[in-house]
């Protein structure tokens, strides 16, 4: 029999592909966490290594003295994800609960607005123009928020086909005949029943916002407002961004540079990465729910 | 339709476009007021008067755009990155999940799987520090230890054009083949076994399982996820472009993309006029390529076609 065989070989390669590939993707990662707990002296001597020549939390001690920087910019990012995480949502449900009335008056004509936004686009100078220009976002928390990544028709279409398909409309009509409102109806009745969709579209909107960083970019040059994606930016360019935007009085010690902007990448990887096991599964279910078709 | 027939169907229906509304109106704002502001392709470009304010010039904007060097440069990159993403995707993606399918234990499979989706995670900075620790002129890994292993010399990796489209394929891949090799794996657990039961009797050989059944089943997907990025095809990851070659005008010969190019227009580095006419292109082009697109697998096979 040559199938047990064949398995067997099938498997091997399997698993040494899969190794190489993982391998590939977990050393990078190690050695910007390596890299952020190694003495400055020697990564100048002998570059960014897998392993610290020297171990050394100089760059995190740093950044302690910087903590009116760093601490602001997290608080930022916590905030607006948190803010721009809830304001989706609610946004983006109420519309697809809408749309999830099958005779609702117009349902097609509000279903292909929602739809067209996928296929067709103003870009990006239009709308940097409508939020500057028309809009005064510049500089403010609305810059993180508002733009592009407040609702999208990918997850209205989501949930509207979760609300369609999941909750049965026996429900509403029961609560309907006992007085209740429609806004108490979806409170009440739909959210509780649709916690798998909206902890799906929660965290994708949350990764989303965490992650973002285009709209400071276009719409923040203020560092008062930078968020901790904006300073990861900022320090690419301009490895002493700490110290001139720091309020606190420069030690006349060198920055160690190299280090810190390694240090600073960690801390901003590390809660998504520390929390990833935990919300794998959800996060799994939302990039498989939209592509494959049902 | 009676008077009071009307009132009860306003008054049934009227909260849930109070539901609707701010959805509505947020798409209103962030997606169809763009889209007038296409208009301002044809204008002298004036971003703080007002985009009916800037003088018409017809299609000057295209005409200028059109004969200067960047446009087949942007063009180029632009169309030929993505033709290499649009291929080589679904190859990557279902050869992951291919290995992922065979490994039989859940328990290695999840661990391999969360390493694959790791980069998901990470914001294109990260993305970009990651790149740096490997390409840094003095203290990369690549100049440091890895050339000097192999006895070669260091190269200017930030200043040297011709490694950016190799780096530029490798950096898309390592972020996102976790991401489709998931996709395909979920679509590869929807087969029914039975289809493998039956081949396991005729013994078939495994490569002869993956040709005849795998295959052809998560065509539906293949084609789903290809005329997305076609639609895509003259949009680029503005972040891996831009951000990750650190936006140095050393490489643009093989970094600049027709979002690169919009941007540039917009910090004032280049022509506010010329990237509007080129947003407007990669706006209207993107459009009529899903449709035509979409038009094409209607014809071929109609159950894939996704509207």
């Amino acid at each position: 029999m040559h199938k047990p065989k064949e398995k067997t070989v099938y498997l091997a390669v399997s698993i040494t592909m899969l190794t190489i590939c993982a391998l590939a993707i977990i050393i990078p990662i190690m050695i910007v966490f390596m890299s952020s707990v190694s003495d400055e002296s020697t990564v100048i001597k002998y570059g960014y290594t897998l392993w610290p020549q020297k171990f050394s939390l100089e760059a995190y001690d740093y950044i302690l003295t910087r903590f009116d920087v760093v601490g602001r910019a997290y608080a930022i990012t916590i905030g607006v994800t948190f803010v721009g995480t809830l304001v989706s949502m609610l946004i983006s449900s109420c519309l697809a609960y809408a749309l999830a009335q099958r005779n609702l008056p117009g349902r097609k004509v509000f279903m292909f607005f929602v739809l067209f936004t996928m296929l067709f686009n103003g870009g990006l100078i239009p709308t940097y123009y409508f939020y500057t220009t028309v809009f005064h976002i510049k500089n403010t928390y609305f810059a993180y928020i508002v733009p592009n990544l407040l609702c999208s028709a990918f997850n209205v279409i989501l949930l509207r086909n979760y609300f369609a398909n999941s909750v049965s409309p026996a429900l509403r009509e029961s609560a309907k005949i006992d007085g209740c409102s429609e806004f108490k109806i979806f409170r009440s009745i739909i959210v509780p029943l649709s916690t798998p969709i909206l902890a799906t579209i929660g965290l994708l909107s949350a990764i989303a916002y965490w992650n973002d960083w285009q709209n400071a970019l276009y719409y923040v040059d203020n560092a008062k407002y930078a968020s901790i994606q904006q300073v990861l930016r900022n320090m690419t360019n301009n490895i002493s961004y700490l110290a001139n935007t720091s309020s606190v009085p420069s030690a006349s010690r060198q920055v160690p540079g190299l280090t810190v902007r390694m240090a600073i990448a960690v801390l901003s990887m590390a809660p998504l990465m520390i929390a990833f096991p935990f919300f794998e599964r959800y996060f799994v279910k939302g990039i498989t729910i939209g592509a494959v078709k049902e | 339709m009676n008077r009071s027939k009307i009132l009860a169907k306003a008054k049934t229906w009227f909260p849930f476009y109070i539901f609707m509304l701010p959805g509505i109106a947020y798409l209103l704002i962030n997606n169809y007021l763009p889209m007038l502001g296409l208009y301002m392709a044809f204008t002298k470009v004036n971003l703080v008067d007002g985009i009916f304010s800037g003088e018409f010039l017809g299609l000057q904007n295209f005409k200028f755009l059109t004969m200067s060097s960047d446009f087949p440069l942007i063009i180029r990159n632009t169309l030929v990155y993505n033709l290499i993403f649009l291929i080589l995707n679904p190859i990557v993606g279902i050869a992951l999940a291919f290995f992922m399918n065979e490994l039989g234990s859940k328990k290695i499979l999840k661990c391999f799987q969360t390493s694959l989706l790791l980069p998901s995670l990470l914001s294109i900075q990260i993305i970009t520090y990651i790149v740096y620790a490997f390409l840094c002129i003095d203290t990369g890994i690549m100049n440091k230890t890895i050339l000097p292993t192999l006895g070669l010399d260091p190269v200017k990796w930030y200043t040297t054009p011709e490694v950016w489209p190799a780096l530029l394929i490798f950096v898309h891949f390592w972020m996102r083949s976790g991401f489709s090799s998931v996709v395909y794996f979920s679509s590869m657990l929807s087969i029914s076994p039975e289809y493998y039961e039956v081949a396991e009797l005729d013994s078939a050989s495994k490569a002869k399982q993956f040709w005849y059944i795998t295959l052809p089943l998560l065509k539906p997907t293949i084609i789903t996820l290809m005329i997305i990025s076609l639609g895509a095809i003259f949009k680029s990851d503005f972040g891996l472009f831009y951000q990750v070659p650190l936006g140095n005008g050393a490489l643009y010969k093989t970094t600049q993309t027709i979002d690169t190019y919009v941007f540039r227009g917009l910090t004032g580095s280049g022509n506010l006029g010329y990237s509007a006419a080129a947003g407007f292109l990669q706006s209207v082009i993107g459009f009529v390529t899903v449709i035509l697109a979409n038009w094409v697998i209607r014809r071929i096979s109609p159950d894939d076609a996704i509207f």
